[in-house]
């Protein structure tokens, strides 16, 4: 299986050598990572086409993380939006609950074939610092996990998962308190400790290699969509969903895709309180172009090129930048981006957890809320696919709240 | 010839480094930049590196980060730091300026237009720490059509090959790093940071300076045997911050800090410039 293969066949190349999508992407970081950068894109471009990595890491994806992951036909959803045949890709079903796993077991491999003993990792709603440190305790490497002090509060089963898992959790209480700044953080300690530490980013974002690199590695996602759903429709689907913060999720599953002209995709943004008003975090939908976290992409900032705080009932889409393959997809039009209200997600929310018994996250409930319009309007002779990118275990308490219930 | 360049000129028949000294924009308050500006220069400072803030200052640590926040909180534009470097230039024909920042607040404001802004005020220099060389080339050209020199960061990081480069592509003079790590950490290896500047020297015919985690008029001493510049944030910015917003304390204890670390490293200290 080869990781590259898929992109250049449809001749869809990207990124290029210095890591740009188009105008976005390249490393805007200080001199200081440009040398570990560089020693990550060598391992990124030898392993990534290395038969004898590639099938360890085929080996830790089925038996650890439990894949493939079921393309489930959602019967009782269709109905209920009354319109095109919706399948949910069931990454919830993936150990530790979430898509987040499928990069950082490969990042882990990474990080033993460079020989180092410690890794870092930012997180948000604390998916990719318990899939980072479940990764860590299994390889028995030190593991410390930056996160936002409010991040901290709304998230505090995942704090605590991550401890459980032996992982340094650090409060990080600059600027907003959230993924933003965690991010920050994490920057801070790997110019500190370059030589022992490999950083798990956890999106499609950051430096190059970073976007491609976890692209590749969650890109798993949509080559197993591909045959599942040729297995159980006999063609592919009329549309793809996935909710988007960094874009991790979305790009794995859109990636196997971007030569099928015919499947159209769809990401969903954080609209928070409304994209009209401050209290959003929807970078696509309404940011400009900017620079942060080591690429160009759209940002969500002032008018003075601050980065302005965001907002979204979920800590996962909390962010205000985007992965620099987005930008390029949207400015390309080959994948659409629109974005939902907290309202709207949580009542997508409550139909999948009524109509099928599922959980989702507040993140992924973005991509129920949106798919359940885009549904509607296809009508009932479409076939739509919602990224199903992880359960709503780690929210139980943000829901019990808003409705005035203790748990 | 430029500011800079005469600087390194005149100081090389004096045979000393240059002290240059960081403080951020509008830390503590917008209408104490001019004046901190010329208290540095009127205590020894031999060029001023001006900070601009930004709400996500990744190369720095914590003290730096609160001056940044401190800026943001009267809301101090990349306009508004610019301003401030043309007020100091009225005043001060002749000592170097040099902005340090991150690059999103240059690329929302444009790069033509913030060259032009830049030279009509004065700046002598721009170091964007999150924009290598290789992402640099359209912004570089804008400055260096309007006479700005070009300042990049070489760190303990860098291979040979890219200080070549680096150098290469760089103007005025480099900025060498002194540690693994940011701004104001304390773990700098002496030994280690001469090593380095001496390679680099070999590779580099432009002056380098040396900066990040210089603490004490001790370690500038150290730095000042074999570095062209040695340059010192933190430490300055901590004395702006125990001050607590009182600009009567500010002006009793840094000019002595300064003046502590030009004595260091001068092998000739001239004598203080008077007050006005």
């Amino acid at each position: 299986m080869s990781m590259a293969k898929s992109s250049q066949a449809m001749g869809y190349d990207y990124p290029d050598a210095r890591g740009h999508f188009g105008p976005y992407g390249g490393i805007f970081v200080a001199e200081t990572l440009m040398g570990p950068l560089k020693e990550l894109r060598e391992a990124y471009e030898v392993f990534l086409k290395d038969p004898d990595f590639l099938a360890e890491l085929d080996i830790d994806l089925q038996h650890y993380v439990g894949r493939p992951s079921p393309l489930y036909f959602a019967e009782r959803l269709t109905r209920y939006y009354g319109g095109a045949k919706i399948y949910l890709k069931r990454e919830d079903l993936n150990h530790t609950g979430a898509h987040k796993i499928n990069n950082t077991v490969g990042q882990i491999l990474l990080a033993q074939r460079l020989g180092k003993r410690r890794v870092i990792a930012e997180t948000g709603a604390g998916q990719h610092g318990v899939a980072t440190a479940t990764v860590a305790a299994r390889m028995g490497l030190d593991c410390v996990i930056y996160m936002g002090a409010e991040d901290i509060q709304r998230q505090a089963i995942n704090v605590y998962r991550m401890k459980l898992l032996g992982a340094q959790v650090v409060t990080v209480e600059s600027g907003s308190q959230t993924l933003k700044d965690a991010l920050n953080e994490a920057l801070r300690d790997w110019v500190t400790n370059v030589d022992n530490t490999f950083y798990i980013i956890g999106t499609v974002a950051g430096p190059h290699p970073y976007p491609a690199l976890v692209r590749d590695l969650q890109a798993v996602i949509g080559r197993e969509t591909r045959e599942q759903i040729l297995t159980a429709e006999q063609r592919l689907p009329d549309a793809l969903v996935a909710c988007v913060g960094g874009g991790s999720n979305a790009m794995g599953l859109f990636y196997p895709f971007i030569g099928d002209r015919e499947v159209a995709m769809y990401g969903v943004e954080a609209a928070g309180d409304g994209i009209d008003t401050r209290h959003h975090a929807a970078s696509l939908c309404a940011g400009e172009v900017g620079v942060l976290h080591g690429q160009r992409s759209y940002l969500l900032a002032d008018e003075h090129g601050q980065v302005i705080e965001t907002h979204s009932i979920s800590a996962g889409l909390d962010y205000p930048g985007v992965g620099p393959e987005h930008a390029w997809l949207k400015d390309s039009g080959r994948a659409h981006y629109v974005a939902v209200t907290d309202a709207e997600a949580l009542e997508g929310f409550y139909s999948l957890t009524r109509q099928e018994g599922i959980l989702p996250a507040l993140e992924s409930s973005h991509a129920i809320a949106y798919a359940g319009k885009l549904a509607e309007k296809l009508g009932p002779k479409k076939i739509v696919v919602i990224n199903l990118s992880g359960r709503g275990d780690k929210d139980v308490h943000t829901l019990a709240a808003r409705e005035g219930i203790e748990v | 010839m430029s500011r800079l360049s005469a600087m390194f000129e005149g100081l090389r028949s004096e045979q000393r480094a240059a002290l240059i000294s960081y403080i951020t924009a509008g830390d503590p308050q917008p209408a104490a930049t001019v004046e901190l500006m010329r208290l540095l220069v009127e205590a020894g400072a031999d060029a001023v590196e001006l900070g601009v803030p930004f709400s996500d200052p990744m190369a720095d640590g914590p003290v730096i980060q609160r001056a940044s926040e401190r800026a943001l909180t009267h809301g101090v534009s990349i306009g508004d730091v610019l301003a401030m470097v043309a007020e100091f230039r009225e005043q001060q024909p002749d000592v170097p300026v040099i902005l340090m920042g991150y690059l999103n607040p240059v690329e929302v404001m444009g790069y033509e237009k913030f060259a032009k802004c830049a030279a009509d005020s004065g700046v002598d220099g721009v170091i964007t720490v999150d924009m290598p060389p290789e992402e640099a080339v359209d912004l570089s050209a804008a400055l260096t059509t309007r006479g700005i020199d070009s300042i990049y960061l070489l760190a303990p990081t860098t291979d040979p090959g890219r200080v070549h480069m680096i150098c290469e592509q760089a103007s005025g003079f480099v900025y060498y790093v002194s540690l693994r790590g940011v701004t104001g950490a304390g773990h700098i290896d002496i030994a280690e940071v001469e090593q380095h500047v001496r390679d680099i020297k070999t590779q580099c015919n432009l002056p380098v300076g040396v900066g990040f985690g210089i603490d004490s008029s001790q370690v500038a001493a150290d730095m000042a045997r074999f570095a062209d510049a040695v340059i010192v944030g933190s430490a300055v910015v901590r004395r702006i911050e125990q001050a607590n917003g009182d600009m009567e304390q500010i002006r009793q204890s840094l000019p002595a800090f300064i003046a502590s670390l030009r004595r260091a490293i001068g092998k000739h200290p001239q004598p203080l410039a008077a007050t006005p």
